[in-house]
């Protein structure tokens, strides 16, 4: 793997947008050629920070994406089982995941997949653990009523499959799930640890991330960045010249 | 006429780089409009899967909703109180004329005049909706004839009535058929004003106070009654007074009917009211101000003599001044404010979706670049032409 430690949070969130750029135009992206980009999924629709209004304000409103390649779980859809059979199913005929952006809950999840999940698990719904419902409280007004209990996720497997992962984690609450995820074994309690047997996954995260990891892991990541910030030198875009 | 939203046919415009009114904010958003309305386009993307038709690039500047005037007497030579032949074109030209000031929707304001001006003048003025043609008629503005003999300011005293012998009866007797009215002043302390007011009000029709010698006491009973709005806040009533406040006392009066707001106009052009007075409204009561023009006939044209009703007046220099709040109070009173006075506020006044595209482009002194009703450009400063 590759651990890429930045002083911060948006030193961390600034230098995961650059990789990510430039692995869009380092692939040649063109009518035929389409860059899949994998997002982990959440809440349902219709709400006020339901995962839709949150990936518009965030992230689509912002690019000129077609809505037709945008591929989201519907939280709401009839028959839960074939929504998620169905967008394994669209991965597929895309092609494949180039790369899956996910962060790490404070038990070690990725996506939703809570501790106990497959580690060969593919898209289904799951229950959610009280710790991430107490982590997503913060977006219905701390009211733990409000917080849905179920969520339709893309599974371990899934995430497996993608040919590039890179996993986000930032901030000192996070800091026990990144040291169980990297410096212990791979466990389906602590389910970021499958991608320890994924060929090509990059950590990126901040200082405050890195507390409960070995002094000798930090020191020897650090050591890299020099190598790390090559990863993101500015790219010509692939709007200039051709 | 205006179709629905599910009008999916039609085309998407996209207005980007540019800042919008929305929540009391200037927000770094796009704009976007399908058949006359604002379209929400989260919705648009996920249900319809659809991008917009048409970009267009608004330079960075300001979009508000169009300007709301709901008292403005006449311009550019056209007097609304005179029973001419062609009242229609006479309110056509000041509704193309006052697009370039950014005004989308207004009342054309009657001022006290005898009841044959009434009877000839009012059905010429229906409600209309506003488009390349000009801005929309939203219904009349009444002020006068029953106001303060005292109070009457420009109005003359020869046409000043009241409803003493048969309170409504008087007052439709006086205008004649209510259809085409949408704002009507009077003075509260006329007798049998409450009953007038409480019959206006089931119609519908805004009563506004003014041109008063009401005292607080009167003006919160007026307001008990029904009325919701204050004619030119300051000018045509009684002082501030700190035993008696009068008709300003409404602003931060204890006394009103729970969750009512009450709404003043105020004429911002530095001279009917002194700037330091048009503040202290503002921080006692900012979200009930609605900026007017009480712009005359003379509006638009040079120095001279012109009519305003049965009255003529003498025009010398024009003065004009921008209130000191921020910007985006300035822009609600003169849009949302005004919406919210006349129960317009889901349509009118608002960027929110689904209301109607009435907007327009300033640039970051508020001057205004260009004017859209439902969607539509209307009128464009010729700089930004191209």
């Amino acid at each position: 793997m590759r651990l890429v430690i930045l002083d911060n949070y948006d030193l961390a969130s600034e230098w995961a947008a650059k990789y990510i750029c430039n692995r869009i135009i380092q692939f040649k992206p063109g009518q035929d050629r389409y860059f899949t980009l994998g997002l982990p999924t959440g809440l349902p629709r219709n709400h006020p920070e339901s995962y839709h209004s949150y990936m518009w304000n965030n992230f689509f409103k912002h690019i000129d994406i077609d809505p037709n390649n945008a591929h989201i779980l519907d939280g709401n859809a009839a028959d839960l089982q074939a929504e998620c059979d169905a967008f394994e199913k669209k991965i597929k005929e895309a092609g494949g995941i180039d790369l899956f952006v996910g962060g790490i809950g404070p038990d070690g999840h990725i996506a939703f997949n809570e501790p106990g999940s497959s580690l060969v698990s593919r898209t289904r719904l799951k229950t959610l653990a009280m710790d991430t419902i107490l982590a997503n409280a913060k977006y219905f007004d701390g009211d733990l009523t409000k917080v849905p209990t179920m969520a339709l996720t893309v599974g371990v497997g899934t995430v497996m499959d993608a040919r590039e992962v890179m996993i986000l984690i930032t901030g000192a609450h996070k800091a026990f799930a990144l040291y169980k995820a990297i410096e212990e074994g791979v466990n389906h309690m602590w389910t970021v640890s499958a991608f320890q047997q994924h060929p090509r996954t990059i950590f990126v995260c901040d200082e405050d991330a890195t507390l409960e990891l070995r002094v000798k892991t930090v020191k020897y990541f650090k050591g890299l960045m020099h190598v790390h910030n090559k990863l993101v030198d500015p790219l010509f875009s692939m709007k200039d010249g051709n | 006429m205006r179709g629905e939203q599910g009008a999916a046919g039609a085309r998407v415009l996209q207005f980007t780089n540019c800042r919008i009114l929305r929540g009391g904010k200037l927000l770094r958003e796009d704009l976007w409009v399908r058949g006359g309305r604002i379209l929400d386009p989260e919705k648009l993307f996920f249900e319809e899967r659809r991008v917009a038709d048409e970009r267009r690039d608004c330079g960075g500047r300001i979009l508000a909703p169009g300007f709301i005037d709901v008292q403005i007497n006449g311009g550019f030579g056209v007097d609304f109180s005179q029973a001419t032949e062609n009242v229609c074109s006479g309110v056509a030209l000041v509704a193309r004329r006052i697009l370039s000031h950014g005004v989308t929707s207004f009342c054309p304001t009657l001022v006290t005049s005898p009841p044959e001006v009434y009877h000839k003048v009012v059905p010429q003025i229906p409600v209309k909706s506003g488009g390349p043609h000009g801005a929309g008629v939203l219904g009349l503005h009444l002020e006068g004839p029953f106001i303060s003999r005292e109070k009457r300011g420009a109005h003359p005293e020869a046409h000043l009535r009241s409803f003493e012998a048969n309170a409504f009866q008087d007052l439709l007797a006086t205008y004649g058929p209510l259809d085409n009215v949408r704002i009507v002043t009077l003075a509260p302390e006329l007798g049998h004003s409450h009953e007038v007011i409480r019959e206006l009000t089931a119609r519908g029709i805004c009563v506004s106070l003014g041109h008063s010698v009401a005292d607080l006491r009167a003006a919160e009973d007026a307001v008990w009654s029904g009325a919701t709005f204050i004619t030119h806040l300051f000018n045509a009533m009684l002082p501030f007074h700190h035993r008696d406040p009068g008709i300003v006392g409404l602003l931060t009066s204890d006394r009103l009917p729970a969750g009512r707001c009450i709404f003043y106009g105020m004429i911002a052009d530095g001279t009917h009211t002194n700037p330091a007075a048009l503040r202290i409204a503002h921080r006692a009561h900012p979200q009930g101000l609605v900026l007017v023009t009480d712009a005359i006939p003379a509006l638009g044209l040079g120095n001279g003599r012109h009519t305003l009703g049965q009255q003529e007046v003498e025009v010398d220099g024009l003065t004009a001044y921008v209130a000191g709040c921020s910007v985006e109070s300035a822009l609600e009173a003169a849009s949302l404010h005004p919406a919210q006075l006349l129960g317009l506020e889901k349509s009118k006044g608002t960027l929110d979706f689904g209301a109607d595209a009435d907007f327009v482009v300033l640039d970051d002194s508020l001057h205004v670049q260009a004017t859209y009703i439902s969607g539509e450009l209307v009128w464009q400063a010729e700089a930004a032409r191209q």
